[in-house]
């Protein structure tokens, strides 16, 4: 195993708070957790917090010695729910087979992030974020419970041991299911701060034990997602949108919808033309039948074409749009002349396409509103949907359900389709529960998709082979509305590729248009780890040397030595050197995305014109593993999902209306074309950090430095396969 | 107008319109809700389910051409091969997000019934009909394969 200690690793999003702990008896079941005090308070008004006051809760042990875990963190298919009951379960010397996880209620104060005011689930940050907070919880129950056994008995409390939910004396044999001990427990009051296991005594974490709690669920069609709600007297709800972002409803005409049986009401609202009626078809079929004529005044109306040559046009200097600076080192007089590399990229709009289309349900009386829907950031739904109604965001209650995918979707500013909903619950009252149901067209159309962007790089080289200069000009929305553009160059920014180079000028330009952008799993990195790992394979190829020894000089000089030992486990595992059948090459990349480091080697061949993909090797650092089949799980699950929009990947427009609105226009990956997956955990003594993201960016650039190999050509945009 | 569908071993009658896709008589008339919605335009496969053990869309498939075939979905499939892919996929931990877990497991066991051990192009053909845009497709065939030994 190669030598990868790093001493600083990044963790976004995690700084280490002041915990409030203690514990109470609830409805006969133990409550323990550590809560967040002094933050959020603005945004928790309104919030109903239970009788244990200042406690968090994310701990629950019932009379059959059943552990159920909070788990604050959306379960959107990551595996988050598997993770965070591994950690608790660890420190409590729970037994595993007994552990069970429920979803947080929306409130902040007790299911904020630890690192901020804000309950949600993104940037890969839940294992990361909780770490040390769901640590402390186990371990404070495990103390409260030992404390219990040890009064109980008259022995010293260091003298027991805990192993699957069960308190020894080693000296007496007695023996004490948590259960037993609930009451006793609750009457403990534990220390603030507790140490926790060294990571060498851990027995669940890291094993393949840790396996998901919800399969089961998942595999006999009873796992509920916001899809399957039905409620008596529920109404279900579809809105015709404006085909053009921006637009809005000009007229129209209900009449024939109205006639329809089972149509209940058609009404406007500010995101278009809502029908609700008494069941899903219905309310297509009164949604189909409508007649809407649009206000496309402010509507976005260029198509692709147009807007590629816009920024195109941009990233020259040739329109309005001023860059801002995002790097600059050494002094660029100069350091330009003579011959230039020059290289561009077009990278699409993409479109997440979560199997699950958008919906939520809602139920409006008054001010008092509940949500039962995927939340992805539950505090960011409930001030949008405090605004709407009038209330306290903290009054807003939020059932979580497991999502149909996200990939970013779920995670909105706007909390677009939830805000669309709770007008409508608003306008049909008295707490009558709406479902409202967003076709998979409805999907497609809907915005908040991946920005694309334009790269234009102007690289001058050494007699070594490696930059001397680098001007890079990215054209690309902000996925904030305030601020510098910098999730647009999140991977530029800060590569090892710039810090190599002496003379850098990075500017990003961000136009401002009607087409809603939005987080896609892997945000920036999702198209700046194609820009800077062909870009860097296409250099390598004009100093005529090996891209993985190329790539090793910048990493050992710009001391990134996590780069380093993923790139070389990856390189030892694919065999990387040795021949290949004729008409095969492999493909190599490298990145660190949310904190996760990652290199992917992909073995490809061309069919028909057509790339295909037969084996991937990944090499994965990502601190210590908690749940190693989801770090692998997630890994060929990232791979199939970054080779999807690799392949196929383009949100289409046509005079500012989306084209490919289904999988018939807008293919995704299929059985067919997914390939094997190898993955290689690095062992670490680093803090958790994310897999949900960090595998997504790196098969696009591993494939197009493979056909660069195999055709000689780089690859100018994406996807692969324009349809 | 009245529809009487044999479904799940029982009869069941639903007033609803001719065209009405058997998906959402499944889901909003009769409340069987592990049947999914992803597209409705038969793409996807996750409305997947059996109509004479046949795996069929039934987003696409109106109330009136069921006729009095049987359907059968994931809230009842059974028989050996779905409890050698339902073991197979628990064993393997397939899901991820899960909701088109419900499609691929009616695909997978269609398949078993009709090929004791699918080859890899096998599997191709019968399972390509099925997104799973968590990309779950490595582990669907190896849990597909893994069924197919234990049901030898």
């Amino acid at each position: 195993m190669p030598d990868h200690a790093d001493p600083k690793p990044r963790r976004p999003f995690l700084t280490r708070r002041k915990l409030i702990v203690g514990g109470g008896l609830v409805g006969g079941v133990l409550v323990v957790g550590a809560g967040i005090a002094n933050i959020g308070k603005l945004l928790s008004i309104g919030a109903e917090v239970p009788d244990s006051t200042d406690f968090g809760q994310f701990i629950k042990i019932a009379a059959d010695n059943s552990v159920t875990i909070v788990n604050k963190h959306q379960e959107m298919g990551q595996g988050i729910h598997a993770g965070l009951a591994a950690i608790v379960a660890e420190e409590l010397d729970a037994d595993w087979s007994k552990v069970r996880v429920e979803a947080a209620p929306a409130n902040v104060k007790l299911y904020g992030s630890t690192a901020g005011p804000l309950q949600g689930t993104f940037g890969s940050s839940g294992i990361a974020n909780s770490w040390d907070q769901l640590r402390q919880a186990g371990a404070t129950a495990r103390y409260m419970l030992v404390q219990a056994a040890a009064d109980l008995w008259q022995v010293s409390a260091g003298s027991l041991t805990v192993r699957d939910g069960i308190i020894t004396d080693p000296l007496t044999g007695r023996t004490a299911p948590f259960s037993e001990l609930l009451a006793r427990a609750a009457q403990i009051r534990a220390p603030e701060t507790l140490p926790l296991k060294d990571p060498k005594q851990f027995t669940l974490i890291g094993t393949e034990r840790v396996r998901r709690k919800d399969s089961r669920a998942k595999i006999t069609g009873t796992e509920r997602y916001t899809q399957d709600i039905q409620l008596n007297d529920m109404m279900v709800a579809m809105v015709a949108h404006s085909p053009r972002f921006g637009g809005k409803v000009l007229s129209f005409d209900d009449s024939e919808a109205r006639k329809i049986v089972g149509v209940i009401d058609v009404f406007e609202i500010p995101s278009g033309v809502a029908v609700v009626a008494t069941d899903t078809y219905t309310a297509k079929r009164g949604r189909d039948a409508l007649k809407v004529d649009w206000d496309d005044e402010k509507a976005e109306m260029r198509s692709s074409e147009d807007l590629l040559k816009f920024y195109r046009d941009t990233a020259q200097g040739k329109t309005d749009i001023k860059g801002d600076r995002f790097e600059k080192s050494g002094n660029p007089e100069g350091a330009f002349d003579g011959e230039l590399i020059e290289i561009t990229y077009d990278l699409p709009y993409l479109a997440h396409a979560p199997m699950e289309p958008m919906n939520c349900v809602a139920m409006v009386n008054g001010r008092r509103v509940k949500l039962i829907t995927a939340s992805q950031i539950q505090t960011i739904d409930q001030v949008n949907t405090a605004l709407v109604v009038g209330c306290l965001p903290g009054s807003v209650e939020i059932e979580t359900l497991p999502a149909g995918g996200s990939f970013g979707r779920r995670g909105i500013m706007s909390s677009d389709y939830i805000v669309e909903c709770v007008h409508i619950a608003k306008h049909v009252g008295g707490g009558r529960p709406v479902k409202l149901i967003w076709t998979r067209e409805d999907d497609m159309m809907g915005g908040y998709y991946r920005p694309m962007s334009y790269h234009h790089l102007w690289i001058k080289c050494g007699d070594d082979g490696y930059a001397t200069a680098w001007r890079h000009h990215t054209v690309v929305q902000s996925l904030t509305p305030v601020g510098p553009n910098t999730p647009g160059v999140e991977g530029i920014h800060g590569s090892p590729y710039l810090a190599a180079t002496p003379v850098v000028d990075g500017k990003v330009f961000t136009p401002k248009l009607a087409i809603p952008p939005g987080f896609w799993r892997s945000v920036g990195a999702s198209h700046s780890v194609m820009v800077m790992e062909h870009t860097i394979d296409q250099l390598a190829r004009r100093a005529g040397r090996d891209p993985i020894d190329y790539r090793r000089t910048i990493y050992i000089n710009t001391h990134k030595p996590r780069w380093l030992n993923v790139l070389n486990l990856a390189a030892e595992k694919a065999g990387w050197g040795q021949p290949l059948e004729p008409g095969w090459a492999r493909g190599v990349a490298v990145a660190e995305c949310f904190g996760t480091t990652v290199a992917q080697i992909a073995e490809v061949t061309l069919i028909d014109g057509k790339p295909k993909v037969r084996r991937v090797l990944a090499a994965v650092d990502c601190g210590i593993a908690v749940a190693r089949d989801q770090i692998r799980a997630q890994m060929e699950g990232s791979v199939c999902f970054g080779l999807s929009a690799a392949l196929y990947g383009g949100v289409i427009l046509e005079g500012g209306v989306v084209q490919n609105t289904n999988f018939d226009t807008a293919p995704v990956l299929r059985i067919d074309e997914a390939p094997v997956v190898e993955t290689h955990i690095l062992a670490s003594g680093n803090p958790p950090t994310g897999m949900g993201e960090p595998g997504v960016p790196l098969i696009a650039p591993a494939i197009a430095n493979a056909l660069l190999i195999l055709t000689g050509q780089p690859t100018l945009f994406l996807p692969f396969i324009k349809s | 107008m009245p529809y009487t569908i044999r479904l799940d071993g029982k009869q069941h009658t639903v007033d609803v319109d001719a065209d009405t896709p058997l998906l959402w008589v499944l889901r909003d008339s009769l409340n069987l809700t592990g049947t999914k919605y992803g597209c409705g335009v038969a793409q996807c496969g996750a409305c997947t389910v059996h109509m004479d053990g046949q795996p069929v869309r039934s987003c696409s498939l109106p109330i009136s051409a069921v006729g009095n075939s049987e359907i059968t979905t994931i809230e009842s499939v059974s028989g050996p091969e779905a409890a050698a892919v339902q073991a197979s996929w628990l064993k393997i931990d397939v899901p991820q997000c899960g909701y088109c877990q419900s499609g691929q497991i009616m695909s997978a066991v269609a398949l078993l019934k009709e090929i004791k051990v699918p080859t890899d192009a096998e599997i191709d053909a019968a399972m390509s009909g099925n997104i799973c845009r968590c990309g779950t497709y490595p582990r669907i065939r190896n849990a597909i394969k893994d069924a197919a030994k234990s049901l030898i």
